[in-house]
């Protein structure tokens, strides 16, 4: 019996409709960490990979939109919970992706699980803090609710493996969202680890999808796809960002504000990122005996 | 039955004080623009109104220069409570000459004086009057302290409610605290040019807001133009995409309401008589030259055929004519351009085998005219089913089942509004749920109020006009 015994590597694949698939088109490439050595194969997810998760993502959204607030902040608390028991391994997983110091990497996964902790806690105040009642000028009952968007096209930073994922993604579904996530082109392996947090978190199959591969292959499918009803751009280069806008005027979409640099994730987040991806819902009834 | 004839009951045109020609408006003074002079037409009698001077591409250069300056050297750092004054007054002196604008309005755009009489001047003069209060308030709207203006908004609005349109977009840029330079359209461009009046008697602070007539070109100058930070749309999808695609990469902060094809629900067990006026109401308002117009009726097909005859029945007794006669129900189509527009479109109804039912009203013999019409046996494909008219011609779909409604209505790639009539509350609330619509009005339509957030989903746009949540279009938050 050997005195030394060998790690199973894990095989990193898509996370698709609930489901982790490897790329249909067989695809894959390697992701090494900050000094170069060899991390792991990923997936590299193609144009009908990024096609399947917006048809997984439109899938989900009427039971993850229609779910109770409540119910959706459970389900984000339980994210937090199994990222805080899986810490150690997003440590050691950030780290290799970023080139973090121990004491950096963990202070950037207890940031990211907190994250989660904010937006649980969102979403059931979501209504009453953007919603109205409206005074209006005659005998109606006027009220205006925030609901999400839609399905959500997320490109997710390049430089934050988890914890600037976790602060693009979290507003998102917390207000009943569902989204296709591109992960961090040469870090994309915390992404997939977090999908794995998220299947088991109660998360329902496909309010979630993630994808790995090449952000500039897969944006231009995403931008112009006219089931998408909304782009976050943040993880795409500021050169490329121009002719995706112009793709997602094709069909209206909302198209988030966002820097051209990475922010700095540990700020607050405040509400921009929610907000952003809510739409204002009014509805007239006359008053009478 | 005795029949009793209306006499005629018009409006004076007198009180328009119509004059010969109007000048665009920059930096506080009436200036010639450099652009081709154009001719406004009374669209009921096809009589040229006057004429009205256009901007140029150095006038925009101009207008937007002055904004800028305004903004940054006064109205940006002017207190709240003081801007919130002068807003205060622009909404009472459009309530003073409310008469006047009234019939202006009727003049330009062809809508009945009681529609532009009751509705689009005083729910003008109540935009002004409800943003005013926000001036000074807006530490506490929610978007965290100080909120600080974007600066020089340019804003392009349409011709169906041209001086109601022209108020939701400058005051709650005014209340936020940036600059205006807004382009009326090119069919209608009067009333905007009276509220400039209206403007400089208020003694805004020149270069606050400027107002540019022109056609679509000089819209197109005004949102490119690099000195602008906010752009703000209403009109069709088609140019709505254009103005979105041309502002990529920009940065600008962009707000658009755009084109609209609304469900008007009706149950079976929907107050008939009720919901026949609301139909009427939701298709012929503004000759249905409203983007939130309720052009699908999707009725429940055990009511369907008595609804159909109850709502022709209706419909007979509309007054289509001469715009300033408080009798008039339906006034006149905006321009020649959208008659025909309208006409391709019913002719498109009937080659695809829709089954027509006209109006047989009496038309004027003068004058861009429609008469009511009514579509049934209209099927999903059909286009007068996916694309927006703009115009007194309502499409009448069917179905069997509350989810095959929600369907029927969320098959669209607009979502601006939705109507349900039901007596039943708990189906007005679980179909006012599911509707994937900006508003939806439960037996009642076509209601508007500055307190109550308007605006669409998916291609009717984004961004909020109206309530707390307008207020975010134009705040750098």
């Amino acid at each position: 019996m050997s005195e030394v015994r060998l790690t199973v590597a894990k095989t990193y694949k898509l996370y698709l409709g609930g489901a982790f698939p490897r790329s249909e088109s067989g695809r894959s490439y390697p992701v090494t960490d900050q000094a170069g050595a060899f991390l792991a194969n990923a997936a590299q997810a193609s144009r009908k990979d990024a096609r399947d998760a917006v048809v997984a993502a439109r899938k989900a959204f009427g039971g993850w939109s229609g779910a109770t607030a409540y119910n959706r902040g459970q389900v984000l608390y339980r994210v937090a919970e199994l990222l805080e028991g899986r810490r150690d391994q997003f440590i050691a997983e950030v780290s290799a992706s970023e080139g973090l110091k121990p004491a950096v990497a963990k202070s950037t996964v207890d940031a990211a699980i907190d994250r989660w902790v904010w937006y649980a806690g969102w979403t059931d105040k979501i209504a009453t803090v953007f919603g109205a009642a409206n005074p209006v000028a005659g005998p109606y009952f006027s009220f205006s609710v925030p609901e999400p968007t839609g399905v959500v096209a997320v490109f997710a930073p390049q430089s934050s493996s988890l914890l600037g994922l976790v602060s693009v993604l979290a507003p998102v579904i917390a207000s009943g969202n569902t989204c296709v996530v591109v992960a961090g082109e040469d870090r994309p392996l915390p992404a997939i680890t977090l999908s794995e947090v998220l299947a088991t978190s109660d998360v329902p199959g496909g309010v979630v999808n993630i994808l790995t591969g090449r952000t500039a292959e897969l944006a231009p499918w995403l931008a112009s796809h006219a089931d998408v009803n909304a782009l976050d751009l943040g993880g795409v280069a500021a050169a490329n960002r121009v002719e995706l806008e112009k793709a997602a005027a094709g069909t209206v979409k909302r198209v988030l504000r966002v820097p051209v640099e990475e922010p700095d994730w540990t700020q607050a987040p405040g509400t921009g990122r929610l907000r952003a991806l809510l739409e204002t819902k009014t509805v007239w009834h006359p008053m009478g005996a | 039955m005795t029949s009793w004839e209306y006499a005629p009951a018009p409006e004076s045109r007198e009180i328009a004080r119509l004059r010969p020609s109007y000048r665009m408006f920059v930096g506080g003074e009436f200036v010639e623009g450099t652009g081709e002079p154009l001719k406004t037409v009374n669209p009921a009698t096809e009589e040229v109104l006057a004429e009205v001077s256009t901007a140029s591409a150095s006038d925009v250069d101009k207008a937007v220069a002055t904004a800028r300056k305004a903004q940054e050297k006064v109205w940006g750092r002017m207190p709240g409570a003081e801007r919130a004054k002068y807003i205060f007054r622009i909404a009472r002196m459009i309530a003073e000459r409310g008469r006047e604008l009234a019939v202006l309005e009727s003049l330009d755009n062809g809508k009945p004086i009681r529609e532009s009489r009751d509705v689009d001047i005083p729910t003008a003069s109540a935009h002004f009057f409800y943003h005013a209060g926000w001036a000074d308030k807006l530490d506490y709207a929610g978007y965290g302290p100080d909120p600080q203006p974007l600066g020089v908004a340019g804003q392009v609005i349409p011709w169906n409610f041209p001086l109601l349109m022209a108020s939701w977009k400058i005051a709650p840029a005014l209340a936020c605290g940036n600059t205006v330079v807004l382009k009326p359209a090119e069919t209608t461009p009067l009333t905007a040019l009276v509220l400039a009046e209206i403007i400089q008697q208020a003694d805004l602070p020149p270069g606050v807001v400027n107002i540019l007539p022109g056609a679509g070109d000089v819209g197109s100058t005004l949102v490119n133009h690099p000195g602008v930070d906010k752009v703000a749309f209403t009109g069709s999808t088609e140019v709505g995409k254009s103005i979105q695609s041309s502002l990529a990469g920009t940065g600008k902060k962009l707000t658009l309401e755009l084109g609209g094809k609304a469900a008007n629900i009706v149950f079976d067990d929907a107050p008939l008589d009720q919901a026949v006026e609301g139909i009427v109401n939701g298709i012929f308002f503004n000759q249905g030259h409203v983007c939130c117009a309720g052009s699908r009726l999707l009725v429940s097909e055990s009511i369907a055929d008595e609804l159909l005859a109850t709502l022709h029945q209706r419909v007979s007794t509309l007054r289509v004519g001469d715009p300033l006669d408080k009798n008039t129900d339906v006034g006149a189509i905006n321009s020649g351009m959208q008659l025909a527009k309208i006409r391709e479109l019913v002719a498109a109804g009937d080659a695809e085998g829709a089954e027509r039912w006209t109006s047989p009203c009496p038309l004027p013999e003068r004058g861009f005219f429609f008469a009511p019409t009514v579509f049934a046996n209209v099927s999903q494909s059909m286009r007068i089913a996916r694309e927006e008219i703009f115009g007194p011609v309502l499409s009448v779909l069917t179905f069997r089942t509350p989810d095959e409604a929600v369907a029927k209505a969320n098959n669209t790639p607009y979502g601006l509004s939705a109507g349900i009539w039901t007596e039943k509350g708990s189906r007005i609330l679980w179909m006012a749920d599911r509707m994937r619509a900006g508003v939806v009005w439960a037996n009642t339509f076509n209601r508007f109020d500055p307190t109550a957030p308007f605006g669409g989903y998916q291609e009717s746009g984004f961004g909020r006009e109206g309530g707390r949540t307008g207020l975010e279009a134009y705040l750098n938050v």
